[in-house]
């Protein structure tokens, strides 16, 4: 009797993660079509928002021919994009393999700060070593200790069932602490400084620079083959491996992969510390890329940017890649408005935050551009 | 038969399961009598002052003068009740314990921190209950929304969001009507993100995360685009102390709770008021029963929708005044992120408190107490670094989420959006 049952839940499972993996080609609405409007929408509003606080419309133009420009119009602009999207695009495929598996992680901005921390401390601690030894080591470092932070939260769910989303924001803010503490120790504090900042990571930590030879100036580093390795390796481990197929299943029914005989607690654990240690990773190539140290706040924000990433990208790996160059070109785009236009880089984050409100809630796009979908009585998920 | 059976094996899991808490928060109690024996020990002759009253107040009561034997003392009654609770369980008292047990190992801190010098108690507690308020009255919007059902994250942006607006239209338009213009816009946002979850039917979380950036945003934005060039936009007038006559010249009490600006006697009187809404009027009864069971309330003729929109934004409103603290209740201007995870801080006393404004707000003291202990502390010179202490509150949330000491149940429907049929 039992058994009849839970083959049915695990049929169901079965035919939700079929839907769920060949959304591609069945939901191309949701998956091109929202996007498009809600970066237009966000794009527009925005404009009126500079309009509201007394920005003239010659102004406004100018800023987004600067956002243009700044973003892909030019060499030097396309490195910034990319190095700004690097970090995001780590952070956010952690977090969008967790929302696969059903976890809401909003640690990555306390998992970031801890790997990149670690990847600091863990470079100037072992000066001697020798060029991609120590990099790669202290990319490592990073990653076990982001890996490590964020399994607080996961072995806190499985055996007690204590909410993510709350654990996570109570670790984000404890690391903050920690940071501090950590940062005015005698061992790390760089010498003869009162303010909290680490000690520099020797050269042979640091992630070389790709471009220098063209302009000094550029700041693209080789954490953009990491980035591309990991969105490989994400896209592999969900969606070819037996442990991102148990990943998806405990997302999308945790009762039917349980019965299927997968160990839930031990899931949510390896799905926190995989998302941990990418979070980690990030926060290792912007010390090590970028940095070249840890201060407080070094994260800027990422960790809460890389959210909404894994939004847009609707939690897949090439989708977080398309997402995070968007959100890198906003990035670079916005410093370069600020410059040219003198309107401040603060406006990309209305933009983005409006940009998720209209890719969370399709409803709402739908609302809103009635015209734009064939079968507009279709609700949203 | 199979029911019965398997009821007692919950029965059996509960009551293990409460055996094993109150071994776990034995252990605790017992570990803090040897933390208080070996780390905090004061010498016998040693002696700490708490001075009480100011040299300007109207009584003067002596100083109090604790002795060093003290501590000796705290360590004795730790380990007996944690010994008890190891061994025996706490039953019923437990909670009580713990609560009486984790009070005297805090007054042994401050004794051991205070040892052979002095310091202004009443200065300290006065600036526990300031340090409070936006936790309060966040956790008191968090405590407004969750019994509707509706997780809000969301309750940082909204003190930013009261903050900004109180600072800008109190400049233009004067104190009261900032005020009033902050608790609209914390309306406002509570409204908006009534219609994102409830209307359009978007994921709890995902709302509060977005309107969170986008206040953070558009109050930064202006800030460095507007503020910057026209700072008498950002210059309002603060809401001075009102000392309630009679009542402020009570020594200790009178300083903390009769001698404070609106903002400390207005977020008690909407503790009061949400405590005796909540749980003693219609209204709030609806309220929990869309909370708890929304199906059955909407059977019952509720319409669920509304209760949410309505207490969603009246949660937005308290926040939206609790965020008005920032700039109208203590320095008049507004900074980039002002409230700095203070909603987040709310939303953890809301839990603390098990979704009651009276415990909200008992949390929030606490929160408040560890806030101001942390500024005393580096007045003291004591050897503990004031970010262990500061991290504490967010510690002391996980163990309870995590039901090590004490379990705080949620709403049963919290978090899940509700489709009418």
């Amino acid at each position: 009797m039992t058994s009849t049952i839970a083959k049915r839940e695990l049929d169901d499972a079965g035919r939700k993660l079929l839907v769920r993996a060949t959304q591609g080609r069945e939901n191309f609405e949701d998956l091109v079509i929202v996007p498009i409007f809600a970066v237009v929408a966000a794009l527009v509003l925005g404009a009126l928002i500079m309009l509201a606080t007394g920005v003239d419309i010659a102004t406004i133009g100018k800023s987004f021919v600067a956002l243009a420009v700044g973003s892909f119009g030019s060499l030097n602009a396309v490195s910034e994009t990319l190095t700004a999207a690097i970090p995001l695009v780590l952070a956010g495929l952690g977090l969008g393999l967790g929302f696969r598996a059903g976890l809401f992680n909003i640690g990555a901005e306390g998992q970031l700060l801890m790997g990149g921390m670690a990847a600091a401390i863990f470079s100037f601690s072992f000066p001697g070593l020798p060029f991609p030894v120590l990099m790669l080591l202290s990319l490592t470092a990073g990653a076990v200790i982001g890996a490590l932070y964020a399994s607080i939260a996961g072995i806190l769910k499985a055996t007690t069932g204590a909410h993510e989303v709350i654990s996570t924001i109570m670790l984000n803010l404890t690391s903050f602490q920690i940071l501090v503490y950590l940062l005015r120790q005698p061992y790390i504090q760089k010498e003869g400084r009162s303010d909290p900042i680490s000690k520099s990571v020797p050269d042979a930590g640091r992630l070389p620079q790709l471009l220098d030879w063209i302009d000094p100036n550029m700041r693209l580093h080789a954490g953009l083959f990491l980035m591309l390795i990991a969105v490989a390796f994400v896209w592999w481990l969900l969606f070819r491996s037996k442990i991102g197929f148990a990943f998806r299943a405990s997302g999308a029914n945790p009762d039917a992969a349980r019965y299927a005989g997968m160990k839930s607690g031990l899931i949510v654990v390896a799905a926190m510390a995989t998302a941990g240690a990418l979070a980690g990773l990030a926060g290792a190539a912007q010390v090590q890329g970028v940095l070249g140290r840890a201060s407080p706040g070094f994260s800027a924000g990422i960790g809460f940017d890389a959210i909404a990433l894994a939004l847009l990208g609707r939690s897949h790996p090439v989708g977080i890649l398309f997402a995070g160059i968007l959100f890198g070109g906003l990035e670079a785009g916005g410093r370069q408005m600020q410059v040219d236009a003198g309107v401040s880089i603060d406006l990309i984050a209305i933009i983005q935050a409006l940009i998720i409100v209209f890719i969370a809630a399709p409803l709402l796009v739908r609302a809103i551009f009635p015209w734009g979908f064939t079968r507009a009585t279709k609700g949203g998920k | 038969m199979a029911d019965a059976t398997s009821a007692s094996i919950a029965q059996q899991k509960i009551e293990s399961s409460g055996a094993l808490r109150a071994r776990i928060s034995g252990g605790v109690l017992i570990a803090l009598a040897v933390l208080v024996l070996f780390v905090l020990d004061v010498a016998a002759g040693e002696v700490a002052t708490f001075k009480l009253t100011g040299p300007r107040d109207a009584i003067q009561i002596p100083n109090l003068v604790v002795p060093g034997g003290f501590n000796m003392l705290v360590a004795a009654l730790l380990a007996f009740l944690g010994a008890r609770l190891f061994f025996r369980g706490g039953g019923r008292w437990a909670t009580m314990f713990i609560g009486i047990g984790l009070g005297i190992a805090v007054l042994a801190f401050l004794v051991w921190a205070d040892a052979g010098k002095s310091f202004n108690l009443t200065g300290m507690l006065s600036e526990t209950m300031v340090r409070a308020v936006p936790i309060a009255l966040g956790g008191l919007a968090g405590v407004l929304s969750e019994r509707v059902a509706v997780v809000n994250i969301a309750i940082e942006g909204m003190l930013l969001a009261g903050a900004f607006t109180g600072a800008l239209m109190g400049s233009l338009l004067g104190s009261w009507l900032g005020l009033v213009a902050a608790v609209a816009i914390g309306g406002m946002f509570g409204m908006m993100l009534a219609a994102l979850v409830v209307t359009f039917r978007m994921d709890q979380i995902i709302a509060g995360v977005v309107i969170n950036l986008f206040v953070l945003g558009l109050t930064s934005y202006v800030t460095s685009q507007v503020f910057a060039e026209h700072r008498w936009m950002n210059n309002a007038e603060v809401f001075r102390r009102i000392e309630i006559p009679v009542l402020s010249d009570i020594p200790v009490l009178g300083p903390m709770l009769f001698s404070q600006n609106i903002f400390v006697y207005g977020a008690l009187i909407l503790v009061g008021v949400a405590t005796y809404y909540l749980f003693h009027t219609k209204g709030g009864l609806r309220a929990r029963a869309v909370g708890e069971h929304p199906r059955a309330a909407d059977t019952l003729g509720v319409d669920v929708y509304w209760t949410r929109y309505l207490h969603v934004t009246l949660a937005g409103m308290v926040a939206g005044f609790g965020g008005a603290y920032f700039t109208l209740g203590s320095v008049g201007r507004f900074d980039e992120n002002m409230t700095n995870g203070r909603g987040f801080i709310g939303l953890a006393a809301m839990i603390f408190g098990r979704w009651h404004p009276v415990g909200a707000l008992m949390a929030a003291l606490i929160f408040g107490f560890a806030d101001s202990l942390q500024q005393k502390l580096a007045l003291l010179n004591t050897p503990i670094p004031s970010e262990f202490l500061a991290m504490a509150p967010y510690l002391a949330t996980i163990v309870v989420v995590a039901g090590l000491i004490g379990k705080a149940r949620p709403p049963a429907a919290d978090g899940q959006p509700y489709v009418k049929e």
